[in-house]
């Protein structure tokens, strides 16, 4: 049996026909639609590395069934950067050495995107910690990630009161 | 990952009657079931796809005073809500303790009650499990049983319920509605899970088909809400399931408890309410040695099922310990790291 769902994938709408109901997220991305940032770690939900935007929350792929997913907006960390500037958190992760061997670094960037848009953190070092907790780093670069979570929250802020004056 | 079917279900009594059929299961957040099913430990032939039956994600205040909290309802939103976390903060503590930010972000309440053992003889279909595959053994017994059952466990099987969620929920009373082929009903939380016993793998009082259509708190579980807090000792400070954790919520006049409500984690297959323990608080003054004789009571029954002796200490430990923080106070917001026994040391919070 195939199946059709149709998903805007960075700002794209895409209709996309399935023809077994196993494929995650994740592998839709990586396998079918050529996006190759999000990453498979775990791919049991312990790592993060795979974390993507679906209707602005941030969520593990690889534990979401496509399928289940019809209709949904989905944002990776390709659909980031506008042309050849990056994304503010981008660019903190880069100025903060948050990141040494790469691999868990879109799933962290795209974690961190949704732990500024939750607002639950704030300015507290421990809070973006602890809401950073799902996103695994063997490198252990987790200060510079910390500093580059604070730093890119305040420009995005920054961004947002300027665009509302 | 085996192969299997896909219906996504358009009503509750669709659900029902699609999820009758034998190897099939109710597919919400997915994030405990696909992680089974990736590694065998499930093998489902069809998934009856309940993340958009309409209705299943409200939160209802009810005329009564009580909450109804829909099944469908992720766990992230629910800790989120403010209404919510004045009335139940030791419910939003223990939902923030657990799991992460992406899993919250997905998992359902009703998916948090019916979530398995993290017992990796379970996960492991190469290892013999009573609860996996009755009448294989449990090769847990004599396995790493560290973090295994110390309360209602049976030879059959040691393994227990991961929840947090489900611990201060135990402790307030909470109700969960059921539709099943022969309509609605509701039971009690603390029903819904059995005790292994001789049958493990009748893990819960659910009949095939039936689906938790929502959660229920009764008026008097806000009434704790100034004294109410999780405790979780983890082995690692975030992400990680409980080695044992406790839910107190006490009703105090002046220095003396009115009333009391606690139940522990990860020490049986159940959420465990501590009735003895409660009643040893009703009528006490909020000292240190009523906290204890609470503590003895609620661990009276415990034995180790293994390596574990040590988790009978450690829980009446964070019993002691939760009724110390619930006394003190439900603070104005929670902690930086919820249920945590480590705080932040003040002054450190500058630096990232």
């Amino acid at each position: 049996m195939t199946f059709s769902i149709s998903l805007t994938v960075n700002g794209e709408r895409r209709e996309i026909s399935l023809d077994d109901p196993r494929v995650t997220l994740l592998d839709l991305l990586r396998e079918r639609l050529d996006l190759t940032g999000a990453k498979k770690g775990c791919d049991r939900g312990q790592c993060g590395a795979c974390t993507v935007m679906v209707n602005d929350r941030r969520i593990n792929s690889c534990l979401a069934l496509a399928l289940s997913l019809d209709g949904a907006h989905v944002v990776t960390i390709e659909g980031l950067a506008q042309r050849d500037e990056l994304h503010p958190m981008q660019a903190a992760f880069i100025a903060h050495d948050g990141l040494q061997c790469g691999f868990c670094t879109p799933g962290q960037i795209m974690s961190a995107i949704g732990l500024i848009g939750e607002g639950q953190a704030g300015d507290d070092p421990e809070r973006v910690r602890e809401g950073m907790s799902g996103n695994i780093c063997r490198c252990g670069a987790y200060r510079g990630i910390t500093e580059a979570v604070l730093e890119a929250q305040e420009i995005l802020a920054e961004q947002d009161r300027r665009s509302a004056a | 990952m085996k192969p299997f079917d896909y219906v996504r279900a358009a009503s509750v009594s669709q659900a029902v009657a699609a999820a009758g059929d034998p190897g099939a299961a109710y597919l919400a957040g997915g994030t405990n079931l696909l992680d089974l099913m990736k590694g065998g430990a499930l093998r489902p032939d069809m998934l009856v796809d309940i993340a958009r039956l309409p209705g299943l994600d409200r939160i209802d205040r009810l005329g009564d005073g009580g909450l109804r909290i829909g099944a469908m309802v992720r766990n992230a939103d629910l800790a989120h809500d403010a209404d919510f976390a004045r009335s139940y903060p030791a419910v939003v503590e223990a939902l923030l303790s657990g799991a992460s930010a992406q899993i919250r972000n997905a998992a359902t309440v009703g998916g948090n009650l019916l979530q398995r053992t993290r017992c990796s003889y379970f996960y492991d279909v190469a290892s013999a499990c009573n609860r996996r595959e009755p009448g294989s053994g449990c090769d847990a017994l004599h396995g790493e049983n560290r973090l295994h059952a110390v309360l209602g466990w049976s030879p059959n099987c040691i393994a227990t319920h991961p929840s947090d969620f489900c611990v201060p929920l135990v402790a307030m009373d909470a109700v969960v509605e059921i539709e099943g082929k022969a309509g609605r009903r509701e039971i009690a939380l603390e029903a819904l899970h059995r005790l292994p016993g001789d049958t493990p793998a009748h893990e819960t009082a659910l009949e095939p088909g039936d689906l938790i259509v929502a959660l229920r708190l009764p008026a008097d579980a806000a009434s704790f809400a100034a004294h109410a807090r999780f405790l979780k000792v983890r082995e690692r400070t975030s992400f990680a399931f409980a080695v044992a954790s406790a839910a107190a919520a006490l009703d105090v006049d002046g220095g003396t408890i009115r009333s009391a409500r606690i139940a522990l984690g990860g020490v049986a297959a159940k959420p465990w309410r501590a009735r003895t323990a409660e009643q040893a608080l009703a009528g006490a003054d909020l000292t240190e040695a009523a906290f204890r004789k609470a503590a003895e009571a609620a661990l009276a029954e415990a034995k180790p099922s293994g390596d574990n002796a040590f988790k009978i200490e450690l829980a009446k430990r964070i019993v002691v310990r939760v009724l110390k923080l619930a006394a003190a106070g439900t603070p104005e917001r929670l902690p930086a790291l919820p249920a945590s026994p480590f705080s932040s040391v003040p002054g450190e919070r500058r630096y990232a």
